[in-house]
């Protein structure tokens, strides 16, 4: 049976890109009260893929589509194999 | 004769009717939609990416759009010198594809914005600003959530020694200020060409005023420049 490999991918603007919707989010906190500075909004994918040199294809798919090289930066976390089809 | 243009429809475009109206009823040439999974654009002088919200503007603006049979085929048409115009989401595709430098992120403010807009029209000598003036200050309807041009400096400075930058967001006195800079973008950027001059990307709708009855005309040039120069160039002279 063939192996597939769990990852999950975060995803944040980078660094110096303005995240308009941190701040939109840094501001409805602080009117809760919250004292909060550098709130970024990321988005999180997770996805099986054959697990069979997963690291190269992960690597592609996120710079191929699941991110925008030009203004985003991104994470992958590895988790556990799960069985494939 | 008359130059044929083919509006693109993606699933969740909603101004490919506003631009073949404009195209058939305002300029009355020749104009058929596209489906986003035809390749075939072999019929056309000009391809417009029109407004909307395509795909639902998951994962970003833009970006499963990029993927489509139609954006293959828009590409060839683009390498081999087709005029292709992208209006609003239709900006975000050419992004995405890779088609046009630079990515479109959210407002600053985070603030969906529909409203009216001044924009200096900062050259005259592409296909599809043949008919305004050189540094002419123009007014055209903005709606968008994301539409904050963005590329690293010295990407933005590239583009400035180029002349790739067409359209910028003035104040109504056609200065370059932070109030008439309706989402942030850098360098005032509303509207781009790359660099071979046949492929336009802005945010503002010309669409939309190019009509009286709408409110505005100054839509109206941008569709009649690229109208004209793809008549000359394929030889239909309108």
């Amino acid at each position: 049976m063939e192996v597939n490999k769990r990852v999950r991918v975060v995803v944040f603007l980078k660094p110096g890109v303005l995240d308009a919707q941190g701040q939109a989010v840094q501001t409805g906190l602080r009117a809760l009260g919250f004292e909060a500075e550098e709130v970024r909004v990321g988005k999180a994918f997770e996805l099986s893929v054959p697990a069979d040199g997963w690291r190269q294809r992960v690597r592609e798919l996120c710079e191929r589509f699941l991110t925008n090289p030009l203004i985003e930066q991104y994470e992958v976390h590895e988790r556990e194999e799960v069985p494939g089809r | 004769m008359s130059a044929r243009f083919g509006v693109v429809v993606f699933p969740g475009s909603n101004c490919d009717r506003d631009c073949l109206h404009v195209l058939h009823e305002v300029l009355g040439c020749p104009a058929e939609f596209v489906w986003h999974e035809s390749e075939d654009l072999s019929g056309f002088d000009v391809v417009v990416l029109p407004g909307g919200f395509s795909y639902g503007d998951y994962l970003r603006p833009g970006a499963v759009a990029a993927t489509s049979p139609v954006v293959r085929a828009v590409k060839h048409f683009a390498a081999a010198g087709g005029l292709v115009l992208g209006i609003c989401n239709g900006f975000q595709v050419l992004t995405e594809a890779g088609l046009l430098p630079g990515a479109l992120l959210r407002n600053r403010g985070a603030t969906f914005r529909c409203e009216w807009v001044s924009l200096r029209v900062e050259r005259s000598d592409t296909p599809f600003t043949a008919l305004y003036e050189p540094g002419e200050v123009v007014r055209m309807p903005i709606a968008h959530g994301d539409g904050r041009y963005h590329a690293p400096e010295e990407v933005a400075e590239e583009l400035e020694r180029c002349r790739q930058v067409v359209f910028r967001y003035v104040d109504n006195r056609g200065r370059t200020t932070a109030e008439g800079n309706p989402n942030g973008s850098v360098h005032h950027i509303a509207g781009v060409v790359n660099r071979a001059g046949n492929v336009l990307g802005l945010m503002p709708h010309p669409e939309r005023c190019a009509e009286e009855v709408l409110g505005g005309t100054d839509g109206r040039r941008l569709f009649e420049s690229v109208h004209r120069w793809a008549a000359h160039a394929a030889g239909r002279v309108p």
